[in-house]
């Protein structure tokens, strides 16, 4: 490993620092089981690692009914609080299958976000739960949806100097129910080959007021199934509806074939998980009207 | 000119005051730097679990963490398990259920399966295999592995379940045929 210094932030300053200094030779150490492993790797050959868990801003984790969740918040701490399992279904599916109890312990969404894998399990969740990514940097701080976030494999908005502090979940309205899963060969601690989150709002009427379909492992970014999402939207939420809003999402996957899946596969895959995510999203609202 | 640092952690109880260079893993702070070779290097990428140790309250990979991470954290290897009283009742009962055999995920498993039965101690054979599914065996097949944790447990029964029930019971309802 290349040999580096490390630095414990204790400010929000502090970082924007170091990582304005040295440009794409530093980066923002979170839970490290992405970064330590691409290290050794040699994928990044570093001066300097920045520790955010020392930042307390990135260590917030208020529910008020909106969410604020810091960016080293890890997996574990989602997931084992019931008020934030029970308000924000979708991201709690995702937190709860990354890795083993190892990895949760220190992997978390903010890193998932910015390590800008196509197959991260917790991005589609955040898309279906509109998330907001503030992020800070020498000019101050800036917005951007979770779905803007990842640009390509390892790409992101981030730009010199900045990094992202914290996601914010706006409160889930009446009616709102969101679901994510993947498909692995094996239960625990593996790759996703496809992935898919969904969220229903249910209407006063008992229609689809609003969906969401994020995709996960099928392109170089998480994509959004739009016309699957438009498709449902004002009508009944159908096993008929949903079958035809999962053949939709099917054609919003551009995957690749490779050593896990190949591009059948994975479209195969799409459609049955959009169907499964999108049943238990629409039970998940039923119980939250 | 990276310069090595000063960390102070508690170790297995112990006030312990160490020099690391910054790029150095837990890991290998332990084995090489301390001198505790109890905890075992596998994988060095977060897959197998061979290397877990405690941090304050949760288990994790100590291959995927720093050694100046731990400053004023409590850490505990298998190491911190055994009292001049005698073996962890853990340890006690890998050897009874022959739950070991090369014995290089061991450590790991003692280290994982003590941080579950002291939240959970009447966690049952599938809350053991979900905690577990971190930590990798090549010998055994996990059923002795998880036979011994049950048997340490308060109050689960010890499996007798052959494999293939076992199997089918860690498969929740709906999960893939």
């Amino acid at each position: 490993m290349h040999p580096f210094n490390y630095v414990a932030a204790k400010s929000v300053d502090e970082v924007t620092k170091v990582l304005a200094k040295h440009g794409d030779r530093a980066r923002c150490l979170a839970g490290g089981t992405d970064l330590l492993v691409q290290l050794r790797a040699g994928v990044y050959e570093l001066d300097a690692v920045v520790d955010i868990k020392t930042l307390p801003a990135a260590n917030v984790l208020t529910l008020n009914g909106s969410l604020r969740m810091g960016s080293a918040v890890p997996c574990h701490r989602i997931y084992e609080d019931k008020a934030i399992a029970k308000a924000f279904p979708g991201i709690v599916d995702g937190a709860s299958i990354v890795g083993g109890i190892q990895i949760q312990s220190r992997a978390g969404m903010g890193g998932n976000l910015c390590n800008s894998s196509p197959s991260a399990d917790t991005v589609p969740g955040l898309i279906v739960h509109n998330a907001e990514c503030v992020i800070a940097g020498p000019k101050g701080k800036r917005s951007v949806a979770a779905a803007d976030f990842v640009t390509g494999v390892r790409r992101n908005v981030l730009k010199n100097g900045e990094f992202l502090l914290e996601v914010k979940l706006p409160k889930p309205d009446k009616g709102f129910g969101a679901a994510y899963e993947r498909f692995t060969p094996r239960n625990e601690m593996d790759i996703a080959i496809a992935g898919v989150a969904s969220s229903i709002t249910l209407g006063a009427n008992g229609k689809v007021k609003d969906a969401k379909i994020a995709l996960a492992a099928v392109a170089p970014t998480p994509v959004q199934a739009k016309k699957a999402e438009e498709f449902l939207i004002g009508k009944e939420p159908t096993a008929a509806n949903i079958a035809k809003a999962s053949e939709l999402a099917r054609e919003a996957a551009k995957p690749i074939s490779d050593m896990r899946g190949t591009v059948e596969q994975r479209k195969h895959l799409v459609g049955v998980l959009t169907r499964r995510t999108l049943t238990k999203a629409l039970e998940r609202a039923k119980e939250a009207k | 000119m990276v310069e090595k640092v000063h960390v102070r952690t508690t170790l297995n109880g112990e006030p312990t005051e160490f020099l690391v260079y910054p790029y150095q893993s837990l890991l290998e702070t332990l084995r090489e730097v301390i001198g505790l070779t109890g905890t075992k290097e596998g994988c060095n990428d977060g897959n197998c679990g061979a290397c877990t140790v405690q941090v304050d309250d949760r288990i994790v990979d100590s291959c995927l963490v720093l050694g100046v991470e731990v400053e004023g954290k409590k850490v505990t290897t298998v190491e911190g398990l055994a009292t001049p009283a005698g073996l962890h009742p853990l340890q006690q009962a890998f050897l009874e259920e022959a739950s070991l055999q090369c014995g290089i995920c061991t450590p790991g498993f003692l280290v994982a399966s003590k941080a579950l039965l002291d939240r959970e101690p009447k966690a049952d054979e599938h809350r053991i295999r979900h905690w577990l599914a971190g930590n990798l065996c090549r010998c055994t097949g996990y059923d002795k592995i998880i036979r011994a944790v049950q048997k340490v447990g308060a109050t689960s029964k010890p499996a007798r379940a052959t494999a293939a029930q076992a199997t089918a019971k860690r498969r929740p309802a709906g999960a893939r045929k």
